[in-house]
């Protein structure tokens, strides 16, 4: 996301940097000491809470280390070759990838066309932005209990009610059933957090200039025209930021598996976080814990390489 | 010293002014919880008990509380509970880990092999117990016995709480069930407990069984099964915790049964803890088998039931129970006057236990048991026999309510329950995991 930004400002400040000399430095110089001054204090809160907790989680990660205290011995790369023979971290770990397959493309696609439908409906505008965006305002667990006792429950829940209205067989475990259970978990979360994407989106098609449509207009490009060869284009940057934004957030599933199926039905919806979490607290294993966070840890590492590659070269070819 | 800590606050506070803000900010939350004590003067002994009851427990335990609080009113009790299950052991393991724990505290006498006694609690003086009038012969002697460690008593028994039958008396007269005293008629084996389901399927056209088979971290199928299993004299771990001893006949019967009354219709197939609580609760149900602990959600909706002992289906009449106990957590310099308040208090306790037996839990203090006002308390009293044949957790340290064996092996037997798994594939999946726990070192570094 910080590179597909900084890409353009970085240019202008080359050729500042190029034109002029001494007394430029001296004033950049003045700008770190002042800098480094505001900055301190969340330097020191990142320190402290985030620096410290990574460098102490790779030495829990080579211990057997546990929350009862007793003293921890190290056991090198142990914690490790056991999760990569754990069959629960894979299911887990594949559990969370499915979700995020299953989650990322329809909040994207759908935050496009709620911001697209939202930019062109010129009726009531308000009403839209407010409704699409407003499930995301609610908290998880509000979220998670509206669906697990109004719309999912098998005798009275809305879900079963529209579907028995439409004529067809109502009996379904959503969240009960291991065929559904992940899916309905899916239409939760799309449900709750697309309003997010719809925002940036919207963001997006608001800063495309007016003078692009009026001009393809006057070539007589039609309403598809000018989508697929104006709007979507202009928005290859957005789509970009809420690709990487979305597979972050997917990959960190937790609350919603935790409060809606606990990982059930069978575990077949427990995410890589939840078992992270079963270790460490259920099992007492803070090193294993540990181990099984890091392998995670490396593959969202992996992810966002990938993403970071990709959106460099599609920022290049929109340059071009 | 807690007096000090309040002057040496006041006294900062005269002389700087934001620094005593900040201080004030940090030692009124710390004291927050014990404001009572504070505020009637440092002579009273301050004796800090956590717990996990809520719900009905939690009702119970607060006027049992209130009752001591009333009696010694030099005593600064200061009670907290906690939430059930692994978030409470974790954090009583971490507070004695750290030797700053609390006073007191309830556990899960199934837990205690994990908890490493000695380090992470402490042991009870049972001199100073008996001076207040309890002693080892007044408990059930194998309840009382797994309390115990090295010759030292770590754990002393609050009560027996074992999974029950829970019949609606409507839906059963109708379909004929009760006998003449108005009770359910005995059933024993497999068969007749299915024909009785059959038959109210029957009257009713619902299934008439709620049993949890799924849900958030369940642990419910694992009780159903350990329950039944029990009952055909099956074990799953030897005495010492450390080899699987499941027989596959036994534990293939059982998981069959319980997997061909989802499949004919007669027990809800998909319910989760609170589903089947409530679908007996709505009378759709005519049986529900759970933990007694649910009789107060019964006794106030006032619905027409009452309750029983699982019956023997499987060769002997055992099911599944735990034992709420109380321990000592290990405090860095235990001893003294809040020492003496903590095994006194305990004492008192299990000398109100009728307080504590409407709950539905059995007392484990025995002399509880032959007072009239516990057994004019109707249904609770009816199954207290079952204190004799309950079967808990193995003694692992990876075992009890809600462990790693219970929740991982819950998992399993949801699944054989609610379809995604075979009985075969899930006894196998259980033999598999259980060998993992086995493999895994007690990360508490406990005996077990």
């Amino acid at each position: 996301m910080t590179t597909t930004s900084a890409v353009p400002p970085a240019a202008p400040a080359a050729e500042a940097r190029a034109g002029t000399t001494g007394p430029v430095r001296s004033v950049r110089h003045q700008w770190t000491e002042h800098g480094l001054l505001f900055t301190a204090p969340f330097l020191l809160v990142y320190a402290l809470f985030l620096v410290w907790p990574l460098l102490y989680g790779v030495k829990m990660s080579l211990g057997d280390d546990n929350i009862a205290g007793t003293e921890s011995e190290f056991i090198g790369l142990d914690n490790y070759a056991e999760a990569l023979t754990d069959p629960n971290v894979w299911s887990s770990l594949w559990n969370t990838l499915w979700f995020t397959a299953l989650s990322t493309v329809p909040l994207v696609v759908l935050g496009l066309v709620l911001a697209l439908l939202a930019h062109e409906l010129r009726v009531v505008q308000w009403l839209w932005r407010l409704s699409w965006f407003a499930p995301f305002l609610l908290p998880s667990g509000v979220v998670c209990l509206l669906w697990l006792w109004m719309i999912y429950p098998s005798d009275f829940g809305l879900a079963d009610l529209l579907l028995g209205a439409a004529g067809l067989d109502p009996d379904i475990g959503w969240l009960s059933d291991t065929r559904y259970a992940m899916l309905s978990i899916v239409l939760t979360t799309v449900w709750w957090t697309v309003g997010f994407n719809f925002l940036l989106y919207l963001a997006g098609l608001q800063s495309i200039p007016q003078h692009l449509y009026e001009a393809a207009e006057i070539d007589g490009a039609g309403p598809w025209h000018r989508l697929w060869h104006i709007t979507l284009p202009s928005l290859r940057r957005t789509t970009f930021v809420v690709l990487v934004l979305q597979l972050l957030a997917s990959l960190k599933i937790f609350d919603q598996v935790y409060i809606m199926t606990g990982g059930g039905p069978d575990e077949s919806t427990r995410p890589i976080l939840q078992y992270v979490y079963q270790a460490g607290f259920t099992g007492y294993r803070i090193g294993y814990a540990s181990a099984v966070s890091y392998v995670f840890f490396a593959l969202i590492v992996v992810v966002s390489l990938v993403q970071l590659r990709l959106s460099r070269r599609a920022s290049e070819e929109n340059d071009r | 010293m807690q007096q000090s800590s309040r002057t040496s606050r006041s006294r900062r506070s005269v002389l700087t002014g934001l620094g005593a803000l900040a201080a004030a900010g940090t030692l009124g939350t710390a004291s927050s919880g014990c404001a009572a004590p504070s505020a009637a003067g440092a002579d009273r002994t301050r004796l800090r008990f956590w717990h996990l009851f809520g719900g009905g427990d939690g009702v119970n335990m607060q006027t049992m509380l209130d009752a001591y609080r009333a009696e010694h009113p030099h005593i600064g009790l200061e009670a907290a509970t906690l939430q059930w299950g692994a978030p409470y052991y974790t954090k009583l393991g971490m507070a004695g880990a750290g030797g700053r724990a609390p006073e007191v505290a309830a556990l899960h006498l199934t837990r205690l092999p994990g908890f490493a006694p000695g380090r992470l609690l402490d042991p009870f003086d049972l001199g100073l117990l008996a001076e207040h009038g309890v002693r080892p012969q007044d408990f059930p002697e194998d309840i009382w016995r797994r309390g115990s460690v090295d010759g030292e008593q770590y754990a002393v028994p609050l009560d027996t709480h074992p999974l029950v039958l829970f019949y609606n008396l409507e839906i059963c007269k109708k379909t004929g069930l009760l006998g003449d005293d108005g009770k359910l008629r005995p059933i024993s084996g497999a068969r007749e407990f299915t024909e009785a389901l059959r038959a109210v399927k029957k009257t009713t056209g619902r299934p008439a069984l709620a049993m949890e088979t799924m849900g958030a971290d369940t642990v419910g199928p694992w009780r159903l099964f350990a329950a039944f299993y029990s009952q055909t004299g099956g074990t799953v771990l030897d005495d010492t915790g450390t080899r699987i001893t499941i027989d596959d006949a036994k534990a293939l019967r059982v998981l069959e049964w319980m997997r061909s009354l989802v499949d004919e219709g007669l027990a809800i197939h998909r319910v989760d803890y609170q589903g089947g609580v409530g679908a007996f609760n709505t009378q759709r149900t005519a049986f529900l088998i759970n933990g007694e602990w649910e009789v107060s959600t019964f006794l106030t909706t006032k619905i027409p039931f009452s309750m029983t002992r699982i019956p023997d289906l499987f060769g002997r009449a055992s099911t599944f129970a735990d034992c709420h106990t109380f321990v000592l957590p290990h405090q860095a310099g235990r001893g003294g006057a809040s020492n003496e308040a903590a095994h006194a208090f305990v004492a008192w306790l299990l000398k109100h236990t009728v307080e504590w037996a409407k709950g539905g839990h059995v007392p484990a203090y025995l002399p509880t048991l032959e007072k009239p006002e516990y057994l004019e308390l109707t249904p609770q009293s009816e199954y207290r026999s079952v204190l004799d044949d309950v079967a808990l957790d193995p003694p692992a340290w990876f075992a009890g309510s809600a462990s790693s064996m219970q929740i991982e092996l819950g998992a399993v037997f949801s699944g054989v329950l609610t379809g995604s798994r075979s009985p075969q594939g899930g006894l196998a999946e259980a033999k598999r995991r259980l060998r993992k726990l086995l493999d895994t070192p007690n990360p508490f570094g406990g005996a077990a």
